[in-house]
């Protein structure tokens, strides 16, 4: 069974909120909400300073407590490549989800489900990468399975140093930085 | 140096989690109270309490009802998807502490309306013959009656442990991450409850006994609460962070004042005072235990929501 995941290259990544962009008008995310957002951290001692930029979302961790924690299953990981997903009409808008995720990844809905990304599902079913991918000016972001070792992110991952977020959280994320 | 910059500002997540407001203590709170109130009952009615019409065990069960049903009523009022609650009774989640919760607030109704059956109120006797008719028929059998006791202890057990367990299972709060939350939620409710019986009791010998126990509850939480910092302080940074919000961060006047001082010391040395005999019994220290647990869980389920992985430094 294939594991879909995500590489970003942040050596590439400028910042541009492109992917922001195109996940909000792809997935018709409502006003004043983001699935996915761009985080700036810096880190070490003037002048010593280290930038990365990155694009965030959702890491579709293979061990995922919003999963695990949902009463009515509504969370639940789908059968295409381990994508975890919501589905609208089984949420109570309980939020446990919400308090659950390390990554804070999800949000409500105004319509009062727990919403986040998708990996574009609907795209990644017809064979097309999700919306951020698609439009990245830089190329930064790869989308992938991560089990098939001759996948372009599964040969990036094994040429290049790379890092998850909060691995230590035990969640097990599926998008890696390459650094 | 460690400076974190994010565009993201999603309602209720950022700059730090929202999610719950009061309705989620209010709601813990009062599965712990009711909680204490069932295996208060239960004891009562196992030690064959319930034959004297005086026993507090008649009327807690009704009022236990009551309370939690309020109780219930606050977690719907969180609920963001309303018309859709019914959803949670399609299914029994066993990896997930909040549909245990869906299923255990169910369960516990049926035992107490059996414990109120056990010794039904005079009000009720009066005015419906038949369930006076229950009772005769209950009491008859002795066997049944003390299982109908124990019963009502263990729910009240497993309710009061998962209002702790609701929050420790989210591994992404590190304040919530500890082995001691259960217990302390479950011994904070039998305080509480303690305290509430302590007013409600009409037969002295009740009383004294309820502020008896109410003292050595009070004495286990401040036990408890020392592991629970113990545990924090000398787990991961994240923890020792979190516990920090609560010892000297924000939430410390809130923990420090009405939680330690107010909610418990205190009280607990007027009550040690009074079942000593050195000064006489008032609702003072019983309302104060109360309001401290209710702020615990205030003070918990907020200060919870502020820690968090990410750039872990509050
Ligand atoms: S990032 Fe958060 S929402 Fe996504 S799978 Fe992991 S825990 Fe769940
Ligand atoms: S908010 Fe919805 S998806 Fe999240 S845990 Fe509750 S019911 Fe499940």
């Amino acid at each position: 069974m294939a594991r879909f995941g995500m590489v970003i290259d942040t050596k590439k990544c400028v910042g541009c909120m492109d992917c922001v962009v195109a996940c909000k008008t792809e997935n018709d995310v409502p006003e004043a909400f983001n699935r996915d957002w761009i985080v700036q951290d810096v880190r070490g001692k003037n002048p010593d300073l280290h930038m990365e930029i990155r694009t965030e979302r959702c890491n579709h961790c293979d061990n995922s407590p919003c999963v695990y924690c949902c009463p009515t299953g509504a969370s639940h990981v789908h059968d295409l490549g381990g994508i975890v997903l919501v589905t609208h009409d089984l949420c109570i808008g309980c939020k446990a989800c919400l308090a659950s995720c390390p990554y804070d990844a999800r949000f409500i809905n105004p319509d009062g489900y727990a919403d986040k990304c998708t990996f574009c599902v609907h795209r990644v079913e017809k064979g097309l990468d999700p919306a951020c991918v698609s439009v990245c000016p830089t190329h930064c972001m790869y989308f992938g399975d991560l089990d098939d070792p001759n996948s372009q992110v599964s040969k990036l991952l094994a040429s290049r140093k790379n890092h998850s977020l909060i691995p230590e959280a035990g969640t097990k994320p599926q998008i890696f930085y390459l650094v | 140096m460690n400076e974190y910059t994010t565009t993201r500002h999603n309602e209720l997540v950022d700059p730090s989690l929202h999610i719950w407001g009061w309705e989620i203590p209010v709601y813990l709170f009062i599965g712990g109270l009711v909680a204490g109130m069932m295996i208060v009952t239960g004891y009562f009615i196992f030690k064959g309490k319930y034959k004297d019409k005086a026993c507090v065990c008649r009327v807690l069960p009704l009022l236990g009802m009551i309370i939690l049903s309020a109780g219930m009523f606050a977690l719907f009022l969180d609920l963001e998807h309303k018309l859709y609650t019914w959803r949670l009774y399609l299914t029994f989640k066993v990896a997930s502490p909040m549909s245990w919760g869906a299923w255990i607030l169910i369960v516990v109704y049926p035992a107490m309306i059996a414990s109120f059956l056990v010794n039904v109120p005079e009000y009720f006797s009066n005015k419906f013959p038949w369930m006076d008719k229950i009772s005769e028929k209950l009491q008859q059998h002795k066997y049944a009656v003390k299982n109908i006791g124990v019963v009502n202890m263990l729910l009240g057990g497993l309710l009061g442990i998962y209002t702790g367990v609701l929050l420790s299972a989210l591994g992404a709060r590190p304040l919530w991450n500890s082995p001691m939350l259960w217990l302390l939620f479950l011994v904070s409710g039998l305080s509480a409850a303690s305290a509430f019986v302590h007013m409600v009791a009409k037969r002295v010998d009740e009383r004294e006994l309820l502020a008896k126990a109410d003292n050595g509850f009070l004495i286990l939480e401040l036990f408890v609460i020392a592991l629970f910092f113990i545990g924090m302080v000398t787990s991961t940074k994240v923890h020792i962070d979190s516990a920090l919000v609560l010892l000297s961060g924000i939430y410390a006047p809130a923990f420090w004042v009405f939680v330690l001082a107010l909610g418990i010391v205190i009280p607990l040395i007027i009550q040690l005072l009074a079942v000593d005999h050195k000064i006489k019994h008032t609702p003072v220290a019983p309302i104060m235990v109360i309001v401290g647990g209710l702020v615990l869980r205030f003070v918990i389920v907020y200060a919870g929501q502020y820690t968090r992985w990410v750039d872990a430094a509050f």
